[in-house]
């Protein structure tokens, strides 16, 4: 079943076209990897997915909807900085933020509300911290509380924006396998990363971005170098290049 | 000095009602200040609250040469500022923090050039920057009362959209909430907490009353909900026993309260249980022998 639709989008930003003519479509169960150089306008394209940003032309439609009536079906990941991680609030507290707009105007939230919040800590492993102010997190913990925030939505797609940024080996290992969880489980996920080895590991589709899209495929199917070295400008010799072949 | 008791005493005098009064005002208005500047501070707006604070004077000035509503004229120019600013700083090729140096010069100069044009305008212009604690009509004292109850319940009901604006913009913009027109609507709250805040503090100081109690209260506390009670408490606190130093020792009232406030401050940055000064000396001493609990804050901390 088809969670995201993208065709023909063309988006403008400060009078630079910084995506040109975009077709994309993600089904429930699979894991994307959104893969690109920067500037090659990845975060552009998950902001349009949002409704964030206008597009010029084109159409966005989740499970079939316009965004419009499709919000709540949305989990948005954005990346760690983005958050004001001195503030002084809990992880279940932050978790329940993500709900303030479907709890709506003048209300609290309810206990439908604090079962989602409980049910999505539970799902990324959270929920013996959810007493615990956020600034006393660690980088991989901080991550998987953005990611409840964004599942207490039960989301039918959920969009990671470079979640791996300054976190290590092992960290990233663990992710890797939650977001891939959530994938099997019937959702579609859809992430950003410069990590190209782990996206090529365990996503089950690759989509190379350079304004356009380059590539979509399953990562065996990308062995063509030609495909890497137009949508990264690499050189033929660049190492990654190897990586690929025994990949 | 005077004792307590006598304090009381003057308070309870009919020919000393402008003392209850001042003391009424100034307590309503730490009050509203420090729910509001809870936010300011976690925004990080403080600069933006002077802006507000500044920008109000033109609007005293003006209701001061026409006889008007103070409280009114202060609030139509602060809040006229804040919504400048809110506008302009969409502009990207200028930053935030330039757009509001220019408006609030701009507008004290104003107040200064119109007050100037009142007669005897010294004596009233030092009442407005510095605040006074005679001469505060009836009616403002209902004005203070009111408008600083409303602003209470705004904040009360729109809290948790505040909060997930100030937490993380980009989400609250992905799930569809209003981000510009929260962000004007706190402004304004700002700019009404401080003109509600001026009689008695002064122009100059009423930035200390939004800014210092939230802030010692963000020393002492990791919840949100208590950080939110402390200050208002810290806030009336400071605003009583300045004015009762005030009025023993012949002080001027804004000066005293606000020197009382960082008082508060100083302490709660010494001595906060957790992020205070002597904590941090404590821990750091206990951690040289553990060893294993530094560890665990450095992964925290990356």
């Amino acid at each position: 079943m088809t969670a995201l639709e993208v065709s023909g989008l063309t988006v403008k930003l400060g009078g630079r076209r910084v995506l040109h003519d975009v077709g994309l479509s993600v089904d429930r169960g699979e894991f994307l990897g959104l893969v690109g150089p920067n500037g090659a306008g990845k975060t552009t394209l998950l902001r349009s997915i949002l409704g964030i940003v206008s597009p010029e032309r084109g159409s966005v439609r989740i499970d079939g909807e316009p965004l419009a009536r499709a919000r709540t079906k949305v989990g948005y990941v954005p990346q760690r900085s983005e958050f004001a991680w001195d503030f002084p609030i809990t992880v279940e507290d932050t978790v329940l933020t993500g709900l303030t707009r479907r709890i709506g105007w003048l209300r609290r939230p309810g206990v439908a509300e604090y079962d989602a919040a409980a049910e999505a800590l539970e799902r990324v492993r959270m929920d013996h911290l959810s007493e615990r102010p956020v600034g006393e997190l660690s980088g991989g913990q901080r991550q998987r509380v953005l990611v409840a925030r964004a599942l207490a939505l039960q989301p039918a797609l959920l969009l990671l924006d470079e979640p791996f940024t300054g976190l290590d080996m092992p960290t990233q290992d663990l992710l890797l396998e939650l977001f891939a969880g959530l994938a099997a489980e019937g959702r579609a996920v859809v992430m950003t990363t410069h990590d190209l080895l782990g996206a090529l590991h365990r996503c089950s589709r690759l989509c190379l971005v350079n304004r356009t899209v380059i590539a979509d495929a399953a990562p065996a199917e990308l062995r063509d170098p030609g495909v890497w070295m137009s949508a990264f400008q690499l050189q033929p010799d660049n190492p990654l290049l190897g990586i690929l072949e025994v990949a | 000095m005077l004792s307590p008791f006598d304090f009381v005493q003057d308070l309870l005098n009919p020919d000393l009602r402008f003392l209850p009064k001042a003391l009424l005002v100034s307590m309503m208005a730490s009050v509203v200040a420090g729910v509001i500047g809870s936010y300011v501070v976690l925004r990080g707006m403080a600069f933006i609250g002077d802006a507000v604070a500044h920008a109000v004077f033109p609007g005293l000035a003006v209701a001061f040469v026409v006889q008007g509503n103070l409280v009114l004229g202060g609030a139509v120019a602060g809040v006229a500022t804040a919504i400048l600013v809110a506008i302009f700083s969409q502009n990207r090729r200028l930053r935030e923090d330039s757009i509001i140096g220019v408006f609030f010069v701009a507008a004290f100069a104003l107040g200064i050039v119109i007050i100037s044009q009142a007669p005897g305008y010294a004596g009233s212009l030092q009442q407005f920057l510095f605040g006074s604690i005679t001469g505060i009509p009836d009616e403002d004292v209902v004005t203070v009362a009111v408008t600083g109850a409303v602003l209470l319940l705004a904040a009360f009901f729109l809290h948790k959209e505040f909060v997930a604006v100030t937490l993380d913009r980009e989400m609250a913009r992905a799930t569809g909430l209003p981000v510009f027109a929260l962000d004007l609507l706190l402004y304004i709250m700002v700019a009404i907490a401080i003109v509600i805040s001026i009689q008695t503090i002064g122009n100059i100081l009423v930035l200390a009353l939004l800014v210092t109690p939230a802030a010692a209260a963000r020393l002492l506390t990791d919840r949100l909900g208590v950080m939110m009670l402390l200050a208002p408490v810290i806030g009336a606190g400071s605003a009583f026993v300045g004015l009762y130093l005030s009025w023993s020792l012949d002080l001027p009232a804004g000066g005293t309260i606000v020197v009382i406030a960082t008082a508060v401050f100083l302490l709660a940055w010494a001595f906060a249980p957790r992020h205070g000064l002597l904590a941090r000396y404590l821990r750091r001493g206990s951690e040289t022998v553990v060893g294993e609990n530094s560890a665990t804050k450095a992964k925290a901390a990356s």
